[in-house]
Protein backbone atom coordinates (compact mmCIF):
# COMPACT_ATOMS: atom_id res chain seq x y z
CA UNK A 1 0.00 0.00 0.00
CA UNK A 2 1.46 3.34 -0.97
CA UNK A 3 0.63 6.60 0.75
CA UNK A 4 -0.41 9.62 -1.25
CA UNK A 5 0.47 13.17 -0.16
CA UNK A 6 -3.12 13.69 1.01
CA UNK A 7 -2.77 10.77 3.46
CA UNK A 8 0.41 12.32 4.85
CA UNK A 9 -1.43 15.64 5.36
CA UNK A 10 -4.32 13.83 7.09
CA UNK A 11 -1.84 12.19 9.49
CA UNK A 12 -0.31 15.63 10.05
CA UNK A 13 -3.72 17.10 10.93
CA UNK A 14 -4.25 14.34 13.53
CA UNK A 15 -0.73 14.75 14.91
CA UNK A 16 -0.98 18.53 15.36
CA UNK A 17 -4.42 18.02 16.96
CA UNK A 18 -2.89 15.56 19.44
CA UNK A 19 -0.01 17.88 20.34
CA UNK A 20 -2.45 20.78 20.86
CA UNK A 21 -4.75 18.70 23.09
CA UNK A 22 -1.77 17.51 25.12
CA UNK A 23 -0.58 21.10 25.53
CA UNK A 24 -3.98 22.21 26.79
CA UNK A 25 -4.01 19.36 29.33
CA UNK A 26 -0.42 19.57 30.52
CA UNK A 27 0.40 23.26 30.81
CA UNK A 28 -0.40 25.61 33.67
CA UNK A 29 1.04 28.79 32.21
CA UNK A 30 -1.49 31.18 30.70
CA UNK A 31 0.74 32.20 27.78
CA UNK A 32 1.56 28.57 26.98
CA UNK A 33 -2.15 27.78 26.82
CA UNK A 34 -2.39 30.37 24.02
CA UNK A 35 0.51 28.58 22.25
CA UNK A 36 -1.42 25.28 22.49
CA UNK A 37 -4.53 26.96 21.05
CA UNK A 38 -2.43 28.25 18.14
CA UNK A 39 -1.22 24.71 17.38
CA UNK A 40 -4.83 23.43 17.45
CA UNK A 41 -5.91 26.12 14.98
CA UNK A 42 -2.99 25.31 12.66
CA UNK A 43 -4.31 21.75 12.52
CA UNK A 44 -7.80 23.10 11.69
CA UNK A 45 -6.42 25.28 8.86
CA UNK A 46 -4.54 22.34 7.39
CA UNK A 47 -7.70 20.21 7.65
CA UNK A 48 -9.81 22.84 5.85
CA UNK A 49 -7.30 23.08 2.99
CA UNK A 50 -7.14 19.27 2.75
CA UNK A 51 -10.94 18.95 2.68
CA UNK A 52 -11.33 21.61 0.01
CA UNK A 53 -8.61 19.97 -2.04
CA UNK A 54 -10.14 16.49 -1.81
CA UNK A 55 -13.59 17.74 -2.85
CA UNK A 56 -12.11 19.64 -5.79
CA UNK A 57 -13.03 23.01 -4.23
CA UNK A 58 -9.62 24.38 -3.30
CA UNK A 59 -10.76 28.02 -3.41
CA UNK A 60 -13.65 27.40 -1.00
CA UNK A 61 -11.32 25.74 1.51
CA UNK A 62 -8.81 28.55 1.05
CA UNK A 63 -11.32 31.33 1.72
CA UNK A 64 -12.62 29.52 4.82
CA UNK A 65 -9.03 29.02 6.01
CA UNK A 66 -8.36 32.77 5.70
CA UNK A 67 -11.40 33.49 7.88
CA UNK A 68 -10.09 31.01 10.46
CA UNK A 69 -6.63 32.65 10.40
CA UNK A 70 -8.17 36.09 11.08
CA UNK A 71 -10.31 34.76 13.94
CA UNK A 72 -7.32 32.88 15.38
CA UNK A 73 -5.14 35.99 15.36
CA UNK A 74 -7.83 37.97 17.18
CA UNK A 75 -8.08 35.18 19.77
CA UNK A 76 -4.30 35.23 20.27
CA UNK A 77 -4.25 39.02 20.67
CA UNK A 78 -7.10 39.04 23.20
CA UNK A 79 -5.61 36.07 25.10
CA UNK A 80 -2.18 37.68 25.36
CA UNK A 81 -3.66 41.02 26.48
CA UNK A 82 -5.64 39.10 29.10
CA UNK A 83 -2.46 37.30 30.25
CA UNK A 84 -0.59 40.61 30.60
CA UNK A 85 -3.43 42.09 32.65
CA UNK A 86 -3.69 38.97 34.85
CA UNK A 87 0.04 39.15 35.50
CA UNK A 88 -0.23 42.83 36.45
CA UNK A 89 -3.22 42.30 38.73
CA UNK A 90 -2.41 38.96 40.38
CA UNK A 91 1.36 38.77 39.94
CA UNK A 92 1.30 35.25 38.47
CA UNK A 93 0.52 33.38 35.25
CA UNK A 94 -0.12 30.04 37.00
CA UNK A 95 -3.64 28.80 36.29
CA UNK A 96 -3.76 26.86 39.58
CA UNK A 97 -3.18 29.87 41.78
CA UNK A 98 -5.63 31.95 39.74
CA UNK A 99 -8.42 29.49 40.45
CA UNK A 100 -10.70 30.33 43.36
CA UNK A 101 -12.07 26.78 43.64
CA UNK A 102 -9.67 25.07 46.06
CA UNK A 103 -9.39 21.31 46.14
CA UNK B 1 5.99 14.98 -3.89
CA UNK B 2 5.10 12.57 -1.09
CA UNK B 3 8.65 12.75 0.22
CA UNK B 4 8.54 16.54 0.47
CA UNK B 5 5.20 16.36 2.25
CA UNK B 6 6.47 13.74 4.73
CA UNK B 7 9.47 15.93 5.63
CA UNK B 8 7.31 19.06 6.03
CA UNK B 9 4.61 17.36 8.14
CA UNK B 10 7.07 15.50 10.38
CA UNK B 11 8.97 18.76 10.87
CA UNK B 12 5.78 20.62 11.79
CA UNK B 13 4.76 18.00 14.37
CA UNK B 14 8.31 17.96 15.80
CA UNK B 15 8.32 21.78 16.15
CA UNK B 16 4.89 21.68 17.84
CA UNK B 17 6.10 19.02 20.31
CA UNK B 18 9.24 21.03 21.08
CA UNK B 19 7.16 24.17 21.67
CA UNK B 20 5.10 22.25 24.24
CA UNK B 21 8.17 20.69 25.89
CA UNK B 22 10.23 23.90 26.13
CA UNK B 23 10.60 25.30 29.63
CA UNK B 24 11.17 28.90 28.61
CA UNK B 25 8.21 30.75 27.12
CA UNK B 26 10.35 32.57 24.55
CA UNK B 27 11.75 29.29 23.19
CA UNK B 28 8.19 27.94 23.04
CA UNK B 29 7.06 30.95 20.97
CA UNK B 30 9.99 30.50 18.55
CA UNK B 31 9.19 26.79 18.02
CA UNK B 32 5.57 27.84 17.37
CA UNK B 33 6.83 30.17 14.63
CA UNK B 34 8.69 27.21 13.11
CA UNK B 35 5.49 25.11 13.17
CA UNK B 36 3.64 27.95 11.47
CA UNK B 37 6.26 28.28 8.72
CA UNK B 38 6.20 24.54 8.00
CA UNK B 39 2.37 24.44 7.94
CA UNK B 40 2.48 27.37 5.49
CA UNK B 41 4.89 25.37 3.31
CA UNK B 42 2.51 22.37 3.35
CA UNK B 43 -0.41 24.64 2.38
CA UNK B 44 1.64 26.09 -0.49
CA UNK B 45 2.47 22.64 -1.81
CA UNK B 46 -1.24 21.71 -1.63
CA UNK B 47 -2.12 24.48 -4.07
CA UNK B 48 -3.37 27.39 -1.96
CA UNK B 49 -0.56 29.99 -2.16
CA UNK B 50 -2.79 32.87 -0.97
CA UNK B 51 -3.46 31.13 2.33
CA UNK B 52 0.22 30.14 2.62
CA UNK B 53 1.33 33.77 2.31
CA UNK B 54 -1.18 34.94 4.93
CA UNK B 55 -0.31 32.08 7.27
CA UNK B 56 3.41 32.83 6.94
CA UNK B 57 3.12 36.58 7.46
CA UNK B 58 0.47 36.47 10.18
CA UNK B 59 1.18 33.13 11.89
CA UNK B 60 4.96 33.21 11.82
CA UNK B 61 5.40 36.99 11.82
CA UNK B 62 2.73 39.00 13.61
CA UNK B 63 1.75 36.39 16.20
CA UNK B 64 5.42 35.73 17.11
CA UNK B 65 6.03 39.45 17.58
CA UNK B 66 2.92 39.62 19.78
CA UNK B 67 4.13 36.64 21.84
CA UNK B 68 7.60 38.15 22.33
CA UNK B 69 6.01 41.46 23.33
CA UNK B 70 3.62 39.80 25.80
CA UNK B 71 6.38 37.64 27.33
CA UNK B 72 8.56 40.75 27.61
CA UNK B 73 5.81 42.62 29.47
CA UNK B 74 4.47 39.74 31.59
CA UNK B 75 7.87 38.18 32.30
CA UNK B 76 9.01 34.56 32.39
CA UNK B 77 7.97 32.31 35.23
CA UNK B 78 11.20 30.45 36.06
CA UNK B 79 9.62 27.81 38.33
CA UNK B 80 8.89 24.54 36.54
CA UNK B 81 5.25 23.82 37.33
CA UNK B 82 3.83 20.36 37.85
CA UNK B 83 0.88 19.80 35.49
CA UNK B 84 -2.62 19.70 37.00
CA UNK B 85 -3.51 16.45 35.19
CA UNK B 86 -0.95 13.65 35.74
CA UNK B 87 1.30 13.34 32.68
CA UNK B 88 0.61 9.64 31.87
CA UNK B 89 -3.15 10.28 32.11
CA UNK B 90 -3.01 13.24 29.72
CA UNK B 91 -0.81 11.32 27.25
CA UNK B 92 -3.22 8.35 27.43
CA UNK B 93 -6.29 10.54 26.91
CA UNK B 94 -4.75 12.30 23.92
CA UNK B 95 -3.60 9.01 22.37
CA UNK B 96 -7.08 7.54 22.86
CA UNK B 97 -8.84 10.52 21.28
CA UNK B 98 -6.46 10.58 18.30
CA UNK B 99 -6.81 6.83 17.81
CA UNK B 100 -10.62 7.14 17.87
CA UNK B 101 -10.51 10.04 15.40
CA UNK B 102 -8.18 8.09 13.12
CA UNK B 103 -10.40 5.01 13.35
CA UNK B 104 -13.48 7.07 12.46
CA UNK B 105 -11.66 8.71 9.58
CA UNK B 106 -10.00 5.53 8.33
CA UNK B 107 -12.57 4.76 5.55
CA UNK B 108 -12.11 8.32 4.32
CA UNK B 109 -8.33 8.09 4.54
CA UNK B 110 -8.33 4.83 2.56
CA UNK B 111 -10.69 6.21 -0.08
CA UNK B 112 -8.24 9.10 -0.58
CA UNK B 113 -5.81 6.48 -1.88
CA UNK B 114 -8.23 5.42 -4.59
CA UNK B 115 -9.01 8.99 -5.65
CA UNK B 116 -5.48 9.43 -7.03
CA UNK B 117 -5.80 13.21 -7.22
CA UNK B 118 -2.96 15.46 -8.29
CA UNK B 119 -2.17 18.76 -6.64
CA UNK B 120 -3.06 21.61 -8.95
CA UNK B 121 -2.98 25.36 -8.56
CA UNK B 122 -6.31 27.14 -9.11
CA UNK B 123 -6.05 30.44 -10.94
CA UNK B 124 -5.98 33.70 -8.99
CA UNK B 125 -9.24 34.81 -10.66
CA UNK B 126 -11.04 31.75 -9.20
CA UNK B 127 -9.85 32.63 -5.73
CA UNK B 128 -10.85 36.28 -6.10
CA UNK B 129 -14.33 35.30 -7.22
CA UNK B 130 -14.77 32.75 -4.43
CA UNK B 131 -13.44 35.07 -1.72
CA UNK B 132 -15.04 38.41 -2.60
CA UNK B 133 -18.28 37.29 -4.25
CA UNK B 134 -19.31 33.87 -2.98
CA UNK B 135 -18.02 34.33 0.58
CA UNK B 136 -18.76 38.02 1.02
CA UNK B 137 -20.41 37.32 4.38
CA UNK B 138 -17.07 35.98 5.63
CA UNK B 139 -15.36 39.21 4.63
CA UNK B 140 -17.92 41.21 6.61
CA UNK B 141 -17.43 38.86 9.57
CA UNK B 142 -13.65 39.33 9.37
CA UNK B 143 -13.99 43.13 9.41
CA UNK B 144 -16.30 42.91 12.42
CA UNK B 145 -13.84 40.54 14.15
CA UNK B 146 -10.90 42.87 13.59
CA UNK B 147 -12.83 45.82 15.04
CA UNK B 148 -14.00 43.68 17.97
CA UNK B 149 -10.42 42.59 18.62
CA UNK B 150 -9.08 46.15 18.53
CA UNK B 151 -11.83 47.35 20.88
CA UNK B 152 -11.26 44.38 23.20
CA UNK B 153 -7.51 44.99 23.44
CA UNK B 154 -8.07 48.72 24.00
CA UNK B 155 -10.55 47.94 26.76
CA UNK B 156 -8.31 45.32 28.39
CA UNK B 157 -5.13 47.37 28.32
CA UNK B 158 -6.54 50.78 29.17
CA UNK B 159 -9.03 49.89 31.91
CA UNK B 160 -6.69 49.16 34.81
CA UNK B 161 -4.27 51.90 33.77
CA UNK B 162 -6.97 54.56 34.09
CA UNK B 163 -8.27 52.88 37.25
CA UNK B 164 -4.76 52.82 38.74
CA UNK B 165 -4.17 56.41 37.67
CA UNK B 166 -7.42 57.60 39.24
CA UNK B 167 -6.68 55.72 42.49
CA UNK B 168 -3.24 57.30 42.61
CA UNK B 169 -4.82 60.68 42.10
CA UNK B 170 -7.33 60.05 44.86
CA UNK B 171 -4.55 58.92 47.19
CA UNK B 172 -2.73 62.16 46.57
Amino acid sequence: MTFSAANVVAVGVLGLLGVGFYGLLATRNLIKVVVALQILVKSAILGLILAGYLRGQVVLGASLAITVIVADTIVAVIGLALAVQVRRKFGTLDLRSLSTLRR
Amino acid sequence: MVGVMVVVIVGAIFCALQSMRANRLLVSALWLAGTSALVALAIFVMGAPEVAVIELSVGAGLVTVLFVFAINVAGEEPIKLKPLVPRPLSIGLVALSILLLGWMGMPGLLSILQLNVTFSLPSAADFTRAFWEQRSLDVVAQIVLVFAGVLGVLGLLSDTETAGGSSEETQK
